[in-house]
């Protein structure tokens, strides 16, 4: 297999940490070199976070550059805007419906851009997800991330007993049923697409 | 068995694997998680250190005594330390030293792009850079082994992507090695100039055989390929490297001081031309082109020398190809902000209010200096905003006006201050300056993720420790103005800095107040500020304090993030015409309970 670059993109504090950790032993369950990187730092609260996952049989570098993504994940959309440009050429953006607004907007002096969905649509192929409905119907609102995982998995031909597993390995106990409605409820998004 | 880990976990299981026994450090990004992960490893004694050149000192002694030691340290770190680190060289090491150094390419969170692998070459000290996570352990592991068989520290160099990159390690078990004792050694260890003299030619005799030793260490190797190309990359930038070009001929060096020379010529023989694929400064490269190949090197006139690299930018570089389609529009950025209920924030509100000229520090509070607080003019190194300030007021004075009219204020941490602050405090003192210094003291070293420090009452291993008495410190060095505050007290703070800043006497004001994101108030629920649009008068105020809850309106009103919110109250007092208030004035606040965690008496 091609080596897979996924990045995983949003605000501190949206759990994009510990989903591209699901991520990364997932690959490694599935039998694939895998390699992540983020960073830390001063993004401690309200910065924004990005994290690269690569996995394939041979994976050498743990990030990529502008043009170097197939999917981007993004938690939010003006974090899927800013990081459309490190997707490669036929690549898909997966963008969670949600709004948080940075400093600069809060306060009055830029404007949050309108309609980021339909924008990216007209340049990309993308997948919008109401992220915050599907974990709202999984019982808790801490399983937006994992839903979002679960729109992730349709692309990764990677099964879902192992998602399941890690799922339940790495979620705090009280939380695994949800997160694992939350896993399906966001496969079922994209039944039939295509990465 | 194996494991994803970062390369700073890489690091701490290595030193574990390898029989270390004492580990100490500073906190610093990207290095941090170096030493907490040592934490838990109960075989090994680890501590935080007050500051780099304190737990390389400390690290020293206990390799006199025979324990393998470890210090971590960020790029900068490895400034506040350079005195013992090169007198450590001389010395050598009876217990193996490592130091690990990680440099921030990119300056995700430093002031400086340093390339530390300089360092090495200054202080005659063997480096190594590993390229992955695996090798980061065996490393870490090998330079243990090897700090002893040649006498000397040895480097152990990573970036951030190094540090703060994950990938698949093997697990081995630790291999215990017996603490010698100490013994003394005059002529070793004491660098009166008549030992000294002798150490040094010692040193580059030394050099030479790791030389040697580099000729056919496992670290370093050709890695055949098409000849057409040979590369030479070190540490993160060989994986890039690989990405872009997986056929080429490698020379693969981890030990990346003394370099190999025999085996740079035979790689050199092999191939057509060599690309230089490094970060930051030209390192590899001068000593490739010094060495005369009589061969043709690419480096530096195709590769920045500024920011990270990346496999993107490699391949721009070399190979004229942009895999990049897509540009956007500007859109807002999303800068970092003091958390909401941040101790800090009416700080800078009220040094911006009083219109004060601020010289400031390294911590979370170095972003007061972002709009709109926009209330810290200068931001230089750990320590720098004592002194700083005493030189401005010197500067002013000299020019025959009364300094005061510059309200000058110094901003500091509490880690910081304990870190370098207090030796330029003492200097501001003896020499008759009169600057005010604010501590800002929120109980905890906050922005590398929460490490306690001398003033936090806890250790690395979460036992109590002693705790240092930051204003019994301060009276100590014989300032007689000596105010702790609480951070939330807007009306006191404005009075007393005011004051303070109009005395022609030094004077210190603690503002005290826990960090919000302390684990102890992080997990609680609080109530939150509510904005009355009908009462709000548009006046700007609260926007001012540049808190992350508090966002405008479209009808330009104020409007409170219930979900960020922690009711800490601060912009009710700011509010001139009691718009805001809590929703639930009786439910738990990040007020109340800050001064529950606290447990402390206001001290004016």
């Amino acid at each position: 297999m091609e080596t897979k670059s996924v990045i995983i993109a949003g605000v501190g504090g949206q759990g994009i940490i510990l989903a591209s950790n699901l991520l990364s032993e997932v690959a490694m369950e599935a039998g694939y070199d895998v390699k992540k990187s983020e960073i830390h730092g001063m993004s401690q609260r309200g910065g924004d976070v990005t994290s690269t996952v690569r996995f394939g049989e041979k994976v050498y570098s743990p990030i990529v550059g502008l043009g170097g993504a197939e999917v981007i994940l993004a938690f939010e959309e003006l974090e899927a805007m800013r990081n459309l440009p490190f997707l490669k050429k036929g690549g898909t953006i997966i963008v969670n419906e949600y709004r948080i607004d940075p400093l600069p907007v809060a306060s009055g002096t830029m404007e949050y851009p309108e309609n980021i969905t339909e924008y990216l649509k007209q340049k990309v192929k993308t997948i919008p997800v109401d992220a915050k409905k599907l974990a709202e119907k999984a019982g808790n609102m801490r399983t937006m991330n994992v839903a979002l995982l679960g729109v992730l998995s349709k692309s990764l031909n990677i099964s879902e007993d192992i998602w399941l597993k890690i799922i339940e390995r790495r979620v705090p106990k009280k939380a695994i049923e949800a997160n694992k409605i939350a896993f399906r409820l966001g496969k079922e998004v994209v039944e039939n697409a295509e990465f | 068995m194996k494991a994803i880990l970062s390369g700073n976990e890489a690091i701490a299981r290595g030193f574990w694997e390898g029989g270390g026994h004492f580990a100490t450090a500073y906190p610093g990004t990207p290095s941090t998680e170096i030493l907490e992960n040592i934490g838990n490893y109960p075989e090994i004694r680890s501590q935080w250190a007050v500051n780099e050149k304190t737990s390389l000192e400390i690290a020293l002694g206990a390799s006199f005594a025979g324990a393998r030691s470890l210090v971590a340290m960020k790029l900068v770190g490895l400034n506040v330390a350079a005195d013992p680190f090169f007198s450590a060289s001389y010395i050598g090491s009876t217990g193996g030293l490592v130091v690990v150094c990680a440099d921030d390419p990119g300056m995700h969170s430093s002031q400086n792009e340093q390339d530390n692998r300089w360092y090495a070459l200054h202080a005659k000290m063997p480096m190594f850079e590993p390229t992955d996570s695996q090798e980061a352990k065996e490393l870490t592991k090998e330079a243990l082994v090897l700090s002893e068989k040649f006498d000397t520290p040895w480097m152990v160099r990573t970036t951030t992507r190094i540090s703060h990159s994950l990938s698949i390690v093997e697990f081995d078990e630790r291999k215990e090695v017996e603490i010698k004792g100490y013994v003394p050694d005059f002529h070793k260890r004491n660098l009166l100039p008549s030992n000294a003299r002798v150490r040094h030619k010692l040193v580059e005799e030394r050099t030479i055989k790791i030389k040697e030793f580099g000729e056919n260490f496992w670290g370093n190797r050709i890695e055949e390929g098409d000849p057409s190309i040979g590369i030479v990359a070190n540490g993160i930038s060989y994986q890039y490297a690989r990405e872009v070009f997986p056929n080429a001929t490698f020379l693969k060096l981890l030990l990346t001081w003394p370099l190999p020379e025999k085996l740079i010529r035979k790689f050199a023989g092999k191939v057509k031309k060599i690309y230089i694929i490094e970060e930051g400064d030209p390192f590899l490269e001068m000593h490739l082109k010094a060495m005369n190949l009589g061969i043709k090197i690419i480096g530096k006139d195709k590769i920045p020398m500024t920011g990270e690299l990346n496999p993107t930018i490699v391949m721009k570089a070399l190979k004229g190809k942009d895999p990049s389609h897509f540009d956007i529009p500007k859109i807002p950025h999303r800068p970092p902000a003091l958390c909401p209920g941040c101790p800090h924030t009416g700080v800078f509100y009220t040094l911006k209010r009083l219109k004060a000229n601020v010289t400031g520090d390294i911590g979370c509070y170095t972003l007061g200096a972002l709009p709109p607080l926009s209330s810290m003019d200068t931001t230089v190194e750990m320590g720098a905003s004592i002194g700083n300030a005493f030189g401005i007021e010197i500067a002013e004075s000299m020019r025959g006006l009364d300094p005061r009219k510059k309200k000058l204020v110094a901003v500091i941490g509490d880690s910081t201050f304990f870190h370098s602050g207090v030796t330029p405090l003492m200097d501001l003192f003896y020499n008759n300056g009169i600057t005010t210094v604010i501590i800002l003291d929120n109980r905890i070293t906050a922005m590398t993720g929460h490490q306690d420090n001398p003033g936090s009452g806890k250790t690395l291993k979460g036992v109590p420790g002693r705790t240092i008495d930051i204003e019994r410190l301060v009276r100590g060095i014989g300032i007689e103005h000596v105010y702790t505050i609480d951070s939330f007290d807007l009306k006191g703070l404005k009075e007393l800095i005011n004051r303070e800043i109009h005395r022609q006497e030094p004077s210190v004001i603690i503002a005290r107040r826990p960090c919000v994101l302390l684990p102890e108030l992080r997990k609680r629920k609080y109530t939150y500020a509510v904005a009355d649009e009908e009462k709000c008068t548009s006046c700007t105020l609260c926007w001012k304090l540049g808190c992350p809850a508090i966002s405008v309106t479209k009808e330009k009103k104020t409007w409170i993030n219930p979900d960020l919110c922690v009711g800490c109250g601060v912009c009710i007092d700011v509010c001139p015409v009691d718009a805001i208030s809590l929703r639930d004035p009786n439910a738990d606040n990040a007020r109340k309970a800050g001064e529950e965690v606290l447990g402390w008496k206001q001290n004016q």
